[in-house]
């Protein structure tokens, strides 16, 4: 184990781990938004800033990938973290005002006047869409392009996304939920991505469960059967 | 990727063989013999260079007394305000733009009789003499030309070239007498630090990755220079590619390395073939691949493009590109000595630090450390550029000031005008004043003074230049090219470059130079790499130094430089005006009205209705009799 301090107090993580994870399961609040335990991390929106002094030298640093180190002393509040973290939430709210999320974290941190022009995006480009899709889905279906504030994410080619299997992890990991998906009769649509796909319905109770697509791209992968996604889940137990 | 040209050598087998090899060379080679070079560097090329080329061609060719005349198209000289240029050895003539029509009687006068063709002859800006030689030229004498000093004599499609002028003799030095230890030690003594920006001593660098675990090691170059206005590193791969080769594969060796890479960005063909071809050349020599002259080393370079994204040159995004994916930089908590391309441990150096590592280990670490500062040793070669004199590349010893570089070197500033700023270190360097002109420079003094080395950059500003509107340039570059990761760098130079578009514009509030210092504060302090942490220098550097113009955009909604268009008043003085017209015809928006004066007819004055007015200047440039006067 690896024993450091996190505001005074004693806590321990394992090698590997990053000081974000350790902290929020000791019960320390740091605000975040681009960071999923379930993805590698990526230190995109800055919020988990924390300060954390190492040898005798202290610097402003996101807590989501800074890795666990025997010794290190972390700060989650002092003025510099607090000056930095509101500053950046402003960043963001000006960028997305139409945020019920934003708004909220921009309160709790005592932010109440955004000093820039509004703009009217949506996305945060914390990019947990495009890694979830690429390290959970293996899709591999969407993708930052572009540089500087021309970012987005999209499809490949700004197109459909061919490669979606309209699984929808995308659309629930989204912080901000702006992905969205629509399901009507026998089709399944992730809006944001403009990829619609046809539904599979069960040769039991009649209901359609899954995108066509997905079922076979699952099928081929774990080698299965043909017939294996005749009958819904709820069915076959 | 290979190249077309085959090249057939002899392998060489042992430092002997190079030796000998190298001798063979200079034995067929007469001192005595005339050789014509002329610069085929950047500069000298957009000043049409090929046309002289081709006009020496064609003269030797025609002439039947061309016995032993050689010509010889080099890399850069540095002196591109004065290109084409033309130097006649071993007389070492010195002709400055030379136009292709003037290559007949240097051919007839110079060359055969040795008369000197005194328009062509550089002219002291101050006492008129006409100058003979090259390092008598003003722009030369204070500079320190251990790097670059060769470029001006050597064919870089040539590796006899560079093998004439002692080329590779630290190679043998470095794999036949030293340690690998010894070789970091002896650059640890030189404290050679990274040239292209960081200014990481490259010695400890190396140490490290040597230490690190891994039997795979990587070398890579930085040849990524993506600064607008310079262009040092294409030079010297453009000029002398074999010297970076060298100090390549002698940091590969005491790395433990057996692979490298050179990182070129695309727009930079001519660095490209040249570095390409000495690779090819190399390989042929035997001086790279396998069993390196015998020694047991193996090492090869590779070449890798870059798609000409601005943080292609951060170490870790670069890293990432060679491997294919996209330039974008990672958190650097485990160092690429470490943990760099595919995982393994890698050393990257800039072109201009692996083209000091054969000087330092021919020349000793002791020898090299007396050049320069306390902090900074050797030399450094800048991009001399903007409103100066002398443009150019210029290579000089760490601590000379600001002052030398500007007024000795680059001959002070053009038209009389006023010095007003000189901005160091590439678009994210800060611009230093002419009160801190007496400033040393070297790595850690510009970094003081709110600017920094970077890669070398150096654009000199005058009296017409607006530093709000200089601020805003830089920060329009960095957020384009922020490769838009970090929330505060993205947002920050986006907003930044917001406000300061607002306060050019004549929309601007005091508080925003607040906004300003407090943005730049965050965009610097919680971004991930170092071009997040240095963007906001152009803003608080000029802030630091120039506020009150700042405060005179804001509070008087005026431009003092005369540059920012939307606070520009256009005035018609009625008392010169003579009635003609052309301003009113010039004007696209038809802003201008009054009654041109004929002989029949009196004539009415002409105005401007600022309503209408657009500031394009039309009016300005129209008028004959200078009756519109620019506010």
């Amino acid at each position: 184990m690896i024993s450091f301090t996190i505001d005074g107090q004693m806590v321990e993580g394992k090698k590997g781990q990053n000081v974000l994870e350790v902290a929020l399961d000791a019960g320390f609040d740091i605000p975040h938004l681009c960071y999923n335990e379930n993805v590698k991390p990526y230190g995109a929106c800055r919020l988990c800033l924390v300060e954390v002094s190492r040898k005798g030298r202290s610097k402003l640093t996101t807590s989501c990938n800074y890795p666990v180190l025997e010794g290190i002393e972390v700060f989650t509040a002092t003025d510099k973290v607090l000056r930095a973290r509101k500053m950046v939430m402003e960043l963001l709210l000006a960028m997305c005002p139409g945020s019920p999320l934003l708004q909220r974290m921009a309160k709790e941190m005592g932010l109440n006047e955004v000093r820039f022009k509004k703009e009217d995006k949506d996305c945060i480009l914390c990019g947990l869409c495009a890694r979830v899709c690429e390290e959970i889905v293996g899709a591999h279906a969407i993708q930052f392009a572009f540089r500087g504030d021309r970012r987005e994410v999209v499809p490949p080619f700004q197109g459909e996304a061919t490669n979606c299997i309209a699984c929808g992890a995308c659309v629930i990991v989204c912080p901000v939920n702006v992905i969205g998906m629509k399901e009507e009769g026998d089709e399944r649509t992730i809006t944001r991505w403009k990829r619609t796909l046809k539904m599979k319905q069960c040769k039991i109770c009649g209901n359609y469960f899954a995108p066509w697509y997905q079922l076979e791209k699952i099928r081929e992968k774990a080698n299965l059967p043909k017939d294996f996604f005749d009958v819904c889940y709820t069915c076959r137990s | 990727m290979r190249i077309g040209r085959e090249i057939k050598m002899q392998r060489l087998s042992s430092p002997q063989e190079l030796e000998k090899y190298r001798q063979e060379i200079l034995s067929q080679r007469n001192l005595n013999q005339t050789i014509v070079t002329v610069c085929g560097g950047t500069g000298c090329h957009a000043a049409g260079c090929h046309a002289v080329v081709d006009a020496f061609k064609k003269v030797l060719q025609e002439s039947v007394k061309n016995n032993g005349i050689s010509l010889r198209v080099t890399g850069c000289h540095g002196f591109c305000e004065r290109g084409p240029l033309v130097v006649i050895h071993p007389k070492e003539i010195f002709y400055q733009r030379v136009k292709p029509e003037d290559v007949p009687s240097i051919f007839s006068e110079t060359i055969l009789k040795g008369n000197i063709l005194e328009h062509l002859l550089y002219e002291h800006p101050v006492t008129g003499e006409r100058i003979l030689t090259e390092k008598d030229v003003p722009f030369y004498k204070k500079q320190m030309r251990i790097i670059f000093g060769n470029n001006g004599f050597i064919d870089p499609t040539k590796i006899e070239d560079y093998l004439a002028v002692g080329g590779y003799q630290a190679l043998v030095k470095a794999l036949f007498s030293m340690r690998p230890e010894e070789i970091i030690q002896e650059v640890k003594k030189a404290n050679l630090r990274g040239r292209g920006g960081g200014g990481f001593p490259a010695g400890i660098k190396w140490e490290s990755c040597r230490r690190a675990k891994g039997d795979i090691k990587y070398v890579i170059c930085n040849a990524d220079e993506g600064d607008p206005g310079a262009y040092m590193d294409r030079s010297l791969l453009e000029g002398n590619p074999h010297s970076v080769l060298e100090g390549m594969i002698i940091g590969a060796f005491a790395i433990g390395a057996k692979e490298g890479y050179v990182y070129v960005r695309h727009e930079y063909p001519l660095a490209l073939t040249n570095i390409m071809m000495a690779i090819e050349q190399a390989r042929g020599l035997g001086l790279l691949g396998k069993n390196i002259l015998n020694s047991g080393f193996d090492f090869d370079v590779f070449i890798s493009r870059g798609g000409g994204a601005f943080v292609g040159g951060e170490s870790s995004a670069l890293v990432a590109s060679i491997a294919g994916d996209v330039a974008e930089p990672r958190a650097k908590h485990i160092h690429l000595v470490e943990s760099g391309l595919w995982n393994r441990p890698t050393t990257l150096n800039n072109v201009e630090t692996w083209a000091n590592v054969p000087v330092i280990i021919l020349k000793g670490g002791d020898w090299y450390s007396q050049i320069g500062t306390e902090g900074s040793k050797g030399t450094k070669i800048f991009s001399l550029v903007g409103k100066v004199n002398n443009t150019g590349l210029v290579e000089v010893p760490m601590g000379i000031t600001l002052r030398e570089i500007i007024y000795d070197i680059g001959g002070g500033i053009p038209e009389g005008k006023k010095f007003k700023a000189v901005q160091t270190g590439g678009p994210s360097g800060g611009c230093i004043p002419e009160s801190l002109l007496d400033l040393p420079v070297d790595f850690d003094r510009l970094t003081e003074v709110g600017s920094m080395m970077g890669s070398g950059g150096m654009i000199v500003m005058d009296e017409s230049t607006c530093m709000v509107d200089v601020a805003k340039y830089f920060m329009n570059f960095l957020k384009d090219e922020s490769c838009g990761k970090c929330t505060s760098c993205r947002e920050g130079t986006k907003r930044m470059h917001e406000l300061l578009t607002e306060i050019t514009e004549g929309r601007g509030k005091l508080e925003y130079l607040d906004l300003l210092e407090e943005l730049g504060w965050v965009t610097a302090e919680a971004s991930l790499c170092a071009l997040g942490g240095t963007a906001p220098n152009p803003v608080l550097s000029t802030l630091r130094y120039f506020r009150e113009e700042y405060e005179e955009h804001i509070l008087h909604k005026r431009c003092p430089a005369k540059v920012c268009r939307s606070l520009l008043k256009y005035r018609i003085l009625p008392e010169v005006c003579t009635m003609c017209g052309r301003c009113a015809k010039a004007c696209p928006t038809d802003a201008i009205t009054g009654k041109r004066k004929t002989k029949k007819e009196e004539g009415i004055p002409f105005r401007i209705d600022e309503e209408k007015c657009i500031k394009c200047g039309m009016c300005f440039e129209s008028c004959k009799f200078n009756a519109i006067e620019v506010q």
